[in-house]
């Protein structure tokens, strides 16, 4: 099978899990992108994901520009149609009547048994990125000034990304 | 707004928001929301579809934003889709995520171009380097913050601890985790449900 055809089918796999939205699926895409596949480095995959934070757009751009990298134009749009089409297709399709599911017990509990999963799929993605780009102490204090930052101001993250780009010209980081 | 509703009777869309979008007003309205969000577009969303155009009510977006998050998928996406569904059908379930994403989608291929062409300088993959590292930082932030907001910690954080060990340490393939995850904490927390 072609490149595209193998990326569209292993990232519209991966769209029915990605509880937690696209950031959720890093670990995995990593896993599949770099070390199954061999298409990416632990480098490159960590430069797309600073290059889809530093953008604007959904989150799920970093799907995009992983596809762009691994099979250009064509890899682009398939990988961003295959995390995107299926689960619109489901949606478009049953909205109506899960609306009538809404305060069910089953629905509750799927609901409070995600969150705990996502958690653990974001966390999991900040040490990805941590270890593939090989950070070193100076990044890591980097990483727990941002975090502060975020959990305590309403600083824009736009600032900090801002910052991290000019530490990182500087050669700081 | 009559006939609309007739076509949707479960949609409190028809009843409660006071505007109905055209494809290229849907089409143009998303594109606003995906341009100019940074990290996360969801808070631009809620302002450009509640606030600003009024095409949701504060409680339809709650509760639709609900739906979304408790599926799979990008949650934008998924949210965009059901607004293009309520208000133009087919066509405005495909036009709204098409407006979400073209604009960025082509900024982001710009990116990439420039990457293809200047990534392997120094003074660039120091930036990124930079850059991912306050990345890395906003995840960690997410994650705590996620797992703040989560009641009854003691039952379910043990659920967060297994996904990382499974994840990020035994590199097991996600899909079986989340399979295997959600039947136990979903059961858990379907067991915890009946007890109150």
């Amino acid at each position: 099978m072609s490149v595209v055809g193998e990326l569209f089918l292993e990232f519209a796999l991966l769209s029915f899990v990605a509880f937690g939205g696209a950031t959720a699926l890093l670990p995995e895409m990593h896993r599949v992108v770099v070390e199954n596949h061999h298409w990416l480095d632990d480098t490159t995959f960590t430069h797309l994901y600073a290059i889809a934070q530093a953008a604007p757009g959904p989150n799920v751009l970093v799907v995009t520009l992983i596809g762009w990298e691994v099979a250009g134009l064509a890899g682009a749009l398939a990988a961003t149609l295959a995390m995107c089409l299926p689960m619109s297709v489901v949606i478009y399709l049953l909205i109506d009547r899960w609306e009538g599911f809404a305060g069910k017990r089953w629905q509750k509990a799927i609901s409070l048994g995600v969150a705990p999963l996502a958690v653990g799929l974001i966390f999991s993605g900040a040490t990805l990125i941590a270890q593939a780009a090989e950070f070193g102490w100076a990044a890591w204090a980097l990483v727990a000034v941002t975090m502060a930052v975020n959990l305590r101001t309403k600083l824009h993250p736009l600032w900090l990304i801002a910052a991290g780009a000019a530490l990182g010209l500087l050669g700081l980081v | 707004m009559t006939s609309p509703c007739k076509k949707y009777p479960r949609g409190a869309a028809c009843t409660e928001s006071q505007n109905r979008p055209d494809l290229r007003a849907l089409f143009l309205g998303f594109s606003s929301v995906g341009l100019s969000g940074f990290g996360g577009v969801l808070p631009f969303a809620r302002r450009m579809l509640v606030d600003e155009r009024k095409w949701m009510t504060a409680e339809e977006f709650n509760t639709q934003l609900g739906f979304c998050q408790f599926l799979p998928g990008p949650n934008v996406i998924n949210l965009s889709v059901i607004v293009g569904k309520r208000h133009r059908g087919v066509a405005g379930a495909i036009v709204a995520p098409l407006g979400l994403l073209a604009g960025p989608l082509v900024i982001v291929l710009l990116l990439a171009l420039l990457y293809d062409r200047y990534g392997s300088l120094p003074l660039a993959q120091s930036m990124l380097r930079g850059i991912a590292a306050v990345g890395s930082g906003l995840l960690f932030a997410m994650a705590w913050r996620m797992g703040m907001a989560i009641k009854d910690k003691p039952l379910f954080l043990p659920f967060t601890g297994l996904t990382v060990a499974a994840i990020a340490a035994l590199r097991w393939p996600m899909p079986w985790v989340m399979v295997v995850g959600l039947a136990l904490s979903g059961g858990v927390a379907y067991w915890r449900l009946g007890r109150k």
